[in-house]
């Protein structure tokens, strides 16, 4: 009787048949995928993509050179030299983040007791050497600049939950 | 010996002991802000309260005696709400900007908030802001995070010894100030920097450029003075980045001069980082082996007879040790350690050395200074002096300069003459000596560097055999110096040889051309045009006096850099290991000696640190016993000669410019041109 069965499923192609059907029924669903890069998808406001270093709304950079984050990166990733500024304050002169190092785990910006270093919603910072992942002061502040409407939304959105 | 109970624990303690001692030594911990062991008590900061049975309150245990049969808690609900209450009292008015404090991660106030602390603040008032204090170039101030434990109050005025801090105003009006505003006037005023609990007193040069956890520490040995501190150097990467002190009860207890302490800048300026050779008149760049040519090149065309070495202030024994060993192989006896020309007495070692030792100071009750003045040649050496007169019952007489040893010194007389009536037992304080149980003298390198500096040893030995300063037990005689390196040079016999040149002969045989080449381990405190026409090695770590004059300069490491060994003023050797590397091609410096020796093709008999040490050991058997004193026997030394009749003078005219390493020093710049009015116009009396 199974051979009979057999011989009736494959002369008939019913495997094919159902095959077919099934990919024929994704027609009428909805699309799963993206038409990256002119499509994007949703981010949480957690997420922890490219670095930057914000400033305060007078323009004043937030980091002060505690040097916390330096000590809670796992990756040893970030660098930093600090002395006092000509008006007597605590700031970085260099502030240095090896992104190939990183390994993007976040403890940067729980650490900071300012907001200053934070990881931003970017994530689209591939480059073509190795050497423009060096980021240096200059670049985290520029980051910190063009990323700081999404960074202080995020931190606002997140606000209920730290 | 009270007897008491300490969370259920029998003890017994000495005498005389406070609760806080005895909790100590019971081995429970008691939190404490305005206690410390070297201070007076104050009992300001309430933190150590502990529980007393039949007691109504909480007592503060630093101020209370221990009693027999105390009962004494400290692990009771009570207790610990005392202590969270207090520090909750104390964070009242602190600010909470540990992030941008110096002191943030080696902070008491940061630990205790940790262990006795509540997790968040109640105070929702303003907190008070207090205007911060000018001290001077070296201690930076926060007020506002003062919470008055008076500590630095209490260093100023008892081991420092200059009365310039207190407070004003009562309550949360309270301030701590120098009343006028003036730079604290002590030369140990840094260490106001580690007793201060919380962030209100830090240190300027340090300020804001590293953290304490990011620091590698190396346990060293100070080589500024000849006091041979024990100090701990924190380095970050190649660069020192701040030096701090060590407990050792026997040299410097627990404190550094600020000159210690501070001038670590120096090592980042002005240094010798690659070898030399003058070329048409100008210092050029050179390869090693272009510049061990060069010397072996001339050593060898004029021979051992020809040939001289002078070591400076700061040379390690090591580097004396192999310079010494290649001279005489080369047959040159002309080799001096004692670049001031000071009349130290070759073989005879008690005559070199401070025989009573820095500790032993303290055992002393009557002291004689001759042309000495310790406060700036040693501070540690004068920290101890005061806290022996604090003691009570001690005095001290002086004969040489005008002194201000933050002690009351009765000065004999300026000169020789005064001493001359001393050892002959004619003046007044010979009798006053005589009749001392233990008295101690302190000849200073400023009366020994002068034509007659033989004799004057020769009169402070008399003076030390007739009114009993050495017995059995007892030896009161005492050398003070202030280089690093005499003691070492001397032990290991960087001295002139049979027939050799001292430093004042080597001057002017070089000057004469009887010499053609002088070799300077360091040396930058002799007169370099004296040098005449000489072909000088200069050896070192600074773009200094020597490094100018030399024909050839061979870099070398400075005292942070290398593994090495000092002898202190006392002869106790201590080696330390090195806490940096030598800046670009420099190198240890008794390896660059080991290798022009091999350029010389008359290579040293050792190959590794270990070896030259081995051979220290053979030159004097105390080497072996690393930070220990070795007391030296008693032996005639000196030469019984007419005295002269200048005033005696201290070799040190400038605190805080006494070396290479302080002249490339900023710091030591400002605090020269602070304190040291005048100090512009001296000229030194080096060499």
């Amino acid at each position: 009787m199974a051979a009979i069965t057999n011989a009736l499923r494959s002369t008939l192609l019913l495997e094919l048949l159902s095959g077919m059907g099934l990919t024929f029924s994704y027609m009428f669903k909805r699309r799963k995928t993206l038409n990256y890069p002119y499509e994007k998808g949703p981010l949480s406001p957690r997420f922890r993509g490219e670095h930057a270093l914000r400033r305060y709304a007078n323009g004043e950079e937030r980091c002060i050179a505690c040097k916390l984050c330096e000590a809670v990166c796992p990756a040893l990733a970030i660098t930093i030299e600090s002395e006092p500024r000509d008006d007597g304050s605590r700031r970085t002169t260099r502030y240095d983040i090896d992104m190939t190092k990183c390994i993007y785990c976040g403890l940067c910006q729980e650490a900071c007791p300012v907001d200053a270093i934070v990881e931003g919603p970017n994530f689209e910072f591939a480059t073509e050497t190795r050497e423009e992942l060096y980021y240096d002061k200059a670049k985290l502040l520029a980051n910190g600049d063009r990323w700081e409407a999404e960074i202080a939304a995020n931190i606002a959105a997140d606000q209920p939950y730290r | 010996m009270p007897s008491l109970t300490i969370n259920g624990k029998q003890i017994t303690v000495d005498a005389g002991m406070t609760v806080l001692q005895a909790c100590e030594a019971a081995g429970v911990e008691i939190p404490r802000f305005c206690y410390h062991d070297r201070l007076q008590i104050a009992g300001n900061c309430r933190m150590c309260l502990v529980e007393m049975e039949k007691a109504p309150k909480p007592i503060a245990s630093c101020a209370m005696p221990a009693a027999d049969g105390m009962v004494i808690r400290t692990d009771t609900p009570r207790v610990t709400k005392a202590r969270n209450g207090v520090l909750e009292f104390l964070l009242i008015n602190h600010p909470l900007d540990c992030p941008i404090c110096d002191q943030g991660g080696e902070c008491d106030l940061q630990d205790q908030t940790l262990g006795y602390g509540m997790d968040h603040s109640r105070y929702e008032e303003n907190k008070r802001a207090v205007v911060d204090k000018d001290l001077g170039p070296l201690v930076s101030t926060h007020m506002t995070r003062c919470i008055h434990c008076t500590r630095c109050i209490r260093f100023a005025t008892e081991i420092a010894g200059v009365e310039e801090l207190g407070t004003l105003g009562r309550g949360e009006h309270m301030e701590i100030g120098t009343y006028v505003e003036k730079a604290l006037s002590s030369e140990l005023s840094g260490n106001m920097i580690d007793l201060c609990p919380v962030g209100a007193l830090n240190s300027k040069p340090y300020a804001y450029t590293a953290r304490s956890w990011e620091l590698i520490r190396t346990e060293g040995i100070d080589a500024h003075d000849a006091v041979g501190a024990n100090i701990r150097i924190d380095a970050r990467g190649r660069e020192v980045m701040r030096v701090l002190p060590r407990l050792n009860e026997d040299v410097n207890e627990e404190w550094i001069s600020d000159k210690s302490r501070f001038a670590y800048d120096g090592l980042r300026r002005n240094r010798l980082d690659q070898p030399y050779v003058r070329r048409n008149g100008r210092l050029e760049p050179a390869t090693w082996a272009e510049a061990l040519g060069a010397v072996a090149e001339r050593m060898r065309a004029l021979g051992g007879a020809r040939i001289a070495a002078i070591a400076g202030d700061m040379a390690c024994t090591e580097s004396m040790t192999a310079l010494g060993d290649l001279f005489r192989a080369l047959g040159s006896p002309h080799l001096d350690c004692r670049q001031d020309g000071a009349a130290l007495p070759v073989g005879a070692r008690a005559g070199y050395v401070f025989n009573s030792t820095i500790a032993g100071i303290e055992g002393a009750d009557t002291c004689l200074l001759i042309g000495t003045n310790p406060r700036w040649e040693a501070a540690l050496v004068n920290a101890r002096l005061r806290k022996r007169y604090l003691g009570g019952g001690f005095h001290v007489f002086s004969v040489g300069p005008e002194l201000d040893l933050t002690f009351p010194v009765e000065r004999l007389g300026a000169g020789p003459e005064t001493l001359g009536e001393i050892a002959a037992g004619t003046h007044r304080v010979a009798k006053a000596l005589q009749g001392a149980k233990q008295p101690m003298l302190i000849v200073g390198q400023g009366a020994l560097a002068r034509p007659d500096g033989a004799a004057v040893l020769a009169a402070a030995r008399r003076i030390a055999e007739t009114c009993g300063m050495v017995r059995d037990g007892w030896n009161g005689f005492n050398v003070l110096h202030t280089a690093a390196a005499r003691v070492g040079g001397m032990d290991v016999g960087f001295v002139p040889g049979q027939g050799g040149r001292d430093t004042a002969g080597i001057l002017h045989g070089a000057g004469g051309r009887d010499l053609g080449l002088v070799y300077l381990l360091g040396a930058d405190e002799i007169d370099m045009a004296q040098l005449g026409q000489a072909f000088v090695v200069y050896q070192g770590h600074h773009g200094d006096a020597g490094a100018n004059r030399a024909d050839v300069v061979l870099p070398g490491a400075a005292y942070t850099e290398k593994s090495a060994t000092w002898v202190n003023t006392e002869g106790r050797p201590q080696a330390a290991p090195a806490a940096v590397a030598p800046p670009g091609d420099a190198r240890e410096d008794w390896a660059i000696v080991r290798a022009l020796s091999d350029t010389l093709g008359k290579p040293l008999p050792y190959d590794s640190l270990a070896q030259v040490r081995e051979r220290m050991v053979r030159i004097a058997p105390w080497f072996a016993r690393s930070g220990e004193v070795t007391p030296a026997a008693w032996a005639p030394f000196g030469t019984e000669g007419k005295l002269g009749a200048a005033p005696f003078r201290s070799p040190v005219t400038d605190f805080y410019m006494t070396n290479a390493i302080c002249r490339a020093s900023a710091t030591m710049a400002e605090c020269s041109e602070l304190y040291m009015s005048g100090g512009k116009a001296a000229t030194g009396t080096h060499g």
